[in-house]
């Protein structure tokens, strides 16, 4: 905006200063000067309507309106308007520069040849945030909920059905707009119509859930990449959250934005403690709740659910790993920065302290791996396996990469018709001798139904087997990958 | 406070219901399949049940139980008939 219409000055000086400033405080004379020549000079002060000492008819900015408008990052900032427009400022103290710009050749005699202006408070920290929503052209499209005084705004959050059970964080319009900084896309962006509802979902409406759900605004990106992947058709966000089944979404993020971000790919990777895990997660149920509508004993029918559905989010830990990435193997180069969507369960442990060799653990994981939805199951599900480092370092000196034990896991998981068919055992679940088709095995996983990720704390040899929903491909739900946009 | 609203901002105002028909006789009957397990032997009784009242009726399925209907078989499901009955689960 032209400083003319901002301070009211056609012709003259505009100056910015604050009395918390030495530099400002310091050239108070050589302003005196100046407002005693023949040129008008409007003082604005941000914090001491009072200062400059003695002189008449100073601003009072404390709103630091003027300084937001003015664009005012250092004081003091002199500014010279001829015919309403700026047209040059200076900043801080430096004699030469002054008496070029005034015109008064004898300004500030009696004072030091140069001394560097202080921070404008339009721009301490937290601040210009607050001065652009009140002064800026800030707007939302989202309808604004009142919260009586005296009312307790945790409360009233949860009186209006908005929170998974654990408190929320408030989405004031500041905390919305300083999450919104975290993207540089536009707020009223259209991602897709989200299930169950098919209700538009906006970059603001994912902001606004990302804020209650405890993100800092650099996790944005991450978070509408997971919403993005949601969408995406083969990963039937209606069936996930409708089935009666356990599942519930499960990100897993790939590229440096996890490091970037702080990301906990390491100990406790599946666990608590780590803002970004814990939160980006639970932003994607939030928007499944919240703009989807969908709730558990509404549309969510699971009959137990898992803890895993107040979010699940984790990175792969890329950092000395031998192997491809998960990322790569879904398409990805190693740098880009993605989230994989995955239908899950809880992690199940796999305790193996005694293989030293590849053969040895990798029949441990098919063990494990065999007891995904049931033992007599095949087919049905696909699977995540978390393969910790002590793990991951025995396959890396046989030099087996995932390819590898990818292969090896194939072969170890044929299962017998005659042990899974239905009855066998003195167990009716199992699968029907129909679809069994006179086949003597049947492979446990459909083909690229196993996902291997490393992650994990350096010691211990506990790997895990995330179960995916007993309906995977295009009858139900498939892994699918969204590239992370900024 | 004020707060920014985290929902669909879905319309407040309460919908009421279709009145149900009085008899089924006369109308235009669906038996949708959602392809859950089973859901084809209890359609089949109530496709004879119906038969028995002679009301004829015309059969719908679901390709999957996971995902809404594809937007043409409910375009064709409105289209050819007044009401339908579906089986929800297994």
């Amino acid at each position: 905006m032209d400083a003319g219409r901002v301070t009211g000055v056609t012709d003259g000086f505009v100056l910015v200063a604050k009395r918390d400033c030495p530099t400002c405080v310091l050239v108070a004379p050589a302003v005196a000067e100046i407002s005693r020549g023949s040129r008008p000079i409007a003082v604005y002060s941000q914090d001491d309507p009072a200062f400059p000492d003695g002189l008449p008819g100073v601003r009072d900015d404390r709103t630091l309106e003027a300084s937001f408008r003015l664009k005012i990052e250092t004081v003091p900032t002199l500014i010279r308007v001829e015919g309403g427009r700026e047209v040059g400022r200076l900043v801080g103290w430096e004699r030469n520069e002054w008496r070029a710009f005034t015109g008064l050749n004898a300004l500030g005699e009696d004072l030091p040849e140069w001394r560097p202006g202080c921070g404008s408070k339009s721009v301490e920290p937290g601040v210009p945030d607050e001065l652009e929503l009140r002064y800026g052209d800030v707007s939302f499209q989202a309808r604004t909920i009142e919260v009586a005084e005296g009312d307790d705004e945790v409360e009233a959050m949860y009186s209006r059905g908005w929170s998974d059970g654990l408190p929320l964080v408030p989405p004031t319009k500041l905390r919305v707009h300083r999450m919104l900084k975290g993207t540089t896309r536009d707020p009223k962006e259209v991602l897709g119509l989200l299930p169950p509802d098919l209700r538009p979902i906006t970059v603001e409406k994912v902001a606004i859930n990302a804020v209650m759900a405890g993100c800092a605004p650099e996790y944005l990106p991450v978070v509408l990449a997971a919403v993005e992947a949601a969408l995406m058709e083969p990963f039937a966000l209606h069936g996930v959250l409708a089935t009666t089944m356990f599942c519930g979404p499960i990100a897993i993020v790939n590229g440096p934005i996890a490091r970037r971000i702080g990301m906990n790919a390491r100990g406790n990777a599946l666990g608590q403690g780590n803002r970004a895990n814990a939160t980006i997660g639970r932003a994607l149920q939030l928007c499944v709740r919240n703009v989807g509508g969908g709730r558990p004993q509404g549309v969510d029918r699971s009959t137990l659910g898992q803890p895993g559905k107040l979010g699940f989010c984790f990175a792969e830990d890329e950092e000395g790993s031998a192997w491809s990435s998960l990322a790569e193997d879904r398409g990805f180069t190693r740098d880009a920065n993605t989230v994989t969507l995955f239908a899950g369960d809880s992690p199940h442990g796999i305790v193996d302290q005694q293989s030293r060799t590849p053969e040895s653990l990798a029949r441990s994981f098919a063990l494990s791996l065999r007891s995904v939805n049931h033992w007599k199951l095949a087919q049905a599900a696909d699977a995540i396996l978390v393969v910790c480092p002590e793990h991951e370092r025995t396959f890396k000196a046989a030099g087996w990469d995932k390819a590898r034990l990818r292969a090896e896991l194939d072969g170890l998981l044929k299962l017998p018709a005659a042990e899974i068919v239905r009855g066998a055992g003195g167990i009716a679940e199992g699968v029907p001798a129909a679809a069994l088709a006179e086949r003597d095995h049947v492979p446990k996983f459909r083909p690229g139904g196993l996902l291997i990720v490393r992650a994990g704390g350096g010691a211990g040899m506990f790997s895990a087997v995330i179960a995916g929903w007993a309906a995977a491909g295009s009858v139900g739900s498939s892994p699918v990958t969204c590239a992370i946009r900024d | 406070m004020q707060l920014l609203d985290p929902t669909a901002e879905t319309e407040p105002v309460r919908r009421t219901r279709r009145a149900p028909p009085e008899k089924i006789a006369g109308l235009r009957v669906g038996l949708l399949d959602i392809s859950k397990p089973r859901g084809n032997i209890f359609l089949d009784r109530i496709e004879s049940r119906l038969a028995a009242e002679g009301v004829a009726v015309t059969r719908y399925r679901k390709p999957t139980f996971t995902r809404p209907a594809p937007a043409e078989l409910a375009h064709k499901i409105a289209s050819e008939v007044d009401l339908v009955i579906e089986g929800l689960a297994d």
